[in-house]
């Protein structure tokens, strides 16, 4: 065993290749098709978020959070002002807190269909990527009615949201939850159960729970571990301890717990949850109210730093802050959960073929301006 | 009790003289010496009590070039116990050092290598500490306060930052 070892070979996948999902680089150590050893290389986008954020005043912080995690910008609005708002001890108003989780839930959807319509395109299947793209569509169109912007909003504000919802939207986005309920299904016939797609994902790049904790990995990728782990469960913030909702895990359906098959279906399955979500929020909302009313005069959170994590559709997004009474913060840390995710690649994927390093890492769902910043 | 004050406490009984009481009383974070950080850190992970298995989040922190010092913020939690705690280290700002947790939880690995980029603090005992944001090349370490913006970067012309924004 292991006497015959042809020349190993280094391989660079990236910067610009169209399965990183961004500008990343792998340094890939090839053994015939076997892949023995990887080491990504990041830092292509890095545009100097942390730095930044120390000339910034807090409301100017929010923009530079939308470019970090450009495919669920909402949730990444949500964790920083919740963060600022626990510093600063404001309490915003009941209508804001229903809006900005539609907000972050229905982004949540349109992140996880981006996530699974790339994942279908890295292995091959390029028509679900249109219907989840036609899909995606809908919900940034919803956007657009409500604050103008399609993809980087800078929505939520310290204290509220910029815009209150416009008239039709409520209407709007029901009509979008009964026809999306029906197209979960159709994914489902059309990619989850597909045969081929199976078999490309099934058994590969197995995560188990212990390497996972490990990492650091989180969201729906520890989930499809099997760890039953959710921070809008297990540690509620916002008003998330009023919805009722399931936490989906891998079970290891098709092939083992872990597995690629699994942390797609993971996500597949958490965009029911969110549908769920979101209905409810639409049926319990103060249909009246002032989304302004609790924006603070001047932000200037007291002395003191915090430490606040939000569960994005990544997984646990965390921000350090550090306040020295001022109006400029002196340190904000973004903890990003697709930097560990990607930290645990080499872990994952090593000893399997070529082909299937880029199944893993599709199946992880990374996005460089989050890791980069 | 918070919790806090609690491993406060168990970590002081093993390993004492190791917590380092700061002037005015506090349960938000623990403060400790460098000196036997590996051993306690191993001890957090593996002791039954506490059993912090993930590692969230490690912060480096410059507050100020006046104050000599750099400090690094480790937030765990326990997926066991489902407590967190953040432990807070010192360093000198002349000769930063902090021994390495990268081998305790694996996502320490990138950690300490972002907090190495942009602090220049060395973290003894890890295998492969090189920069992880920034080039190669990169001279400095840009999110210590004390950190002035080069005029030229290999010979490009670096552009100034906007008068407003400072």
């Amino acid at each position: 065993m292991g006497l015959i070892k042809a020349d190993e070979m280094t391989l660079n996948i990236g910067p610009q290749h169209p399965s990183t999902h961004g500008v990343l680089r792998l340094k890939v150590k090839t053994d015939g098709e076997i892949v023995s050893e990887i080491t990504p290389v990041i830092g292509y986008l890095h545009r100097c978020f942390e730095k930044h954020c120390e000339y910034l005043t807090y409301e100017q912080v929010i923009p530079f959070t939308d470019r970090c995690d450009y495919i669920a910008a909402m949730n990444n609005n949500f964790g920083y002002v919740v963060a600022v708002e626990k510093m600063m001890d404001i309490q915003v108003p009941e209508r804001v807190e229903y809006i900005r989780i539609i907000m972050a839930e229905l982004n949540r959807i349109a992140s996880h269909l981006l996530a699974l319509g790339t994942f279908g395109l890295d292995v091959g299947a390029y028509t679900p990527f249109l219907y989840m793209f036609r899909d995606r569509e809908r919900i940034l169109d919803l956007f657009e009615i409500t604050c103008g912007a399609r993809l980087l909003y800078n929505y939520m504000w310290i204290g509220g949201v910029s815009h209150d919802l416009p008239v039709g939207f409520v209407e709007a986005t029901y009509r979008f939850l009964d026809e999306f309920e029906k197209k979960s299904e159709e994914y489902h016939n059309i990619l989850s159960y597909n045969k081929i797609f199976i078999e490309r994902t099934a058994d590969v790049g197995v995560l188990p729970k212990d390497v996972a904790i490990d990492y650091g990995v989180t969201g729906p990728n520890l989930r499809g571990s099997g760890v039953k782990w959710d921070l809008r469960k297990d540690e509620p913030y916002s008003i998330y301890e009023k919805f009722k909702f399931e936490v989906p895990v891998g079970q290891g359906l098709m092939g083992s717990v872990g597995d690629s098959w699994d942390r797609y279906w993971v996500r597949a399955e958490e965009m029911k949850e969110s549908v769920k979500i979101v209905r409810q929020a639409l049926d319990k909302m103060p249909r009246k109210g002032d989304v302004h009313e609790a924006l603070p005069k001047r932000v200037r959170p007291p002395q003191g730093s915090i430490y606040f994590r939000t569960e994005s559709p990544r997984g646990d997004l965390g921000y350090y802050i550090i306040s020295d009474g001022k109006d400029k913060p002196v340190r904000v840390k973004m903890r990003s959960p697709a930097f560990t995710a990607l930290s645990a690649l080499s872990e994952i994927a090593s000893g399997w073929m070529l082909s299937d390093v880029l199944v893993v890492l599709g199946s992880l769902d990374i996005v460089l301006g989050e890791i980069d910043r | 009790m918070n919790v806090n004050q609690k491993v406060s406490q168990i970590v002081e009984e093993k390993f004492p003289g190791s917590v380092i009481i700061p002037e005015e009383p506090q349960n938000d974070f623990i403060q400790l010496n460098s000196e036997k950080w590996n051993e306690i850190a191993k001890f957090l992970k593996t002791e039954s009590a506490l059993k912090f298995d993930s590692c969230q989040c490690i912060t480096g922190v410059d507050l100020g070039a006046e104050t000599e010092k750099l400090e690094v913020r480790y937030n765990f939690h326990s997926t066991k116990h489902l407590h967190k705690v953040e432990i807070r280290i010192a360093t000198d700002r002349k000769r930063p050092s902090i021994p390495s947790v990268e081998q305790i939880w694996r996502v320490a690995d990138w950690f300490e290598r972002e907090v190495y980029d942009m602090y220049g603090i060395r973290f003894k005992g890890h295998r492969d500490l090189r920069r992880m944001l920034l080039p190669d090349d990169w001279k400095g370490w840009p999110l210590r306060k004390d950190y002035k913006t080069p005029q030229t970067y290999n010979g490009m012309k670096v552009p100034k930052v906007r008068k407003g924004w400072d």
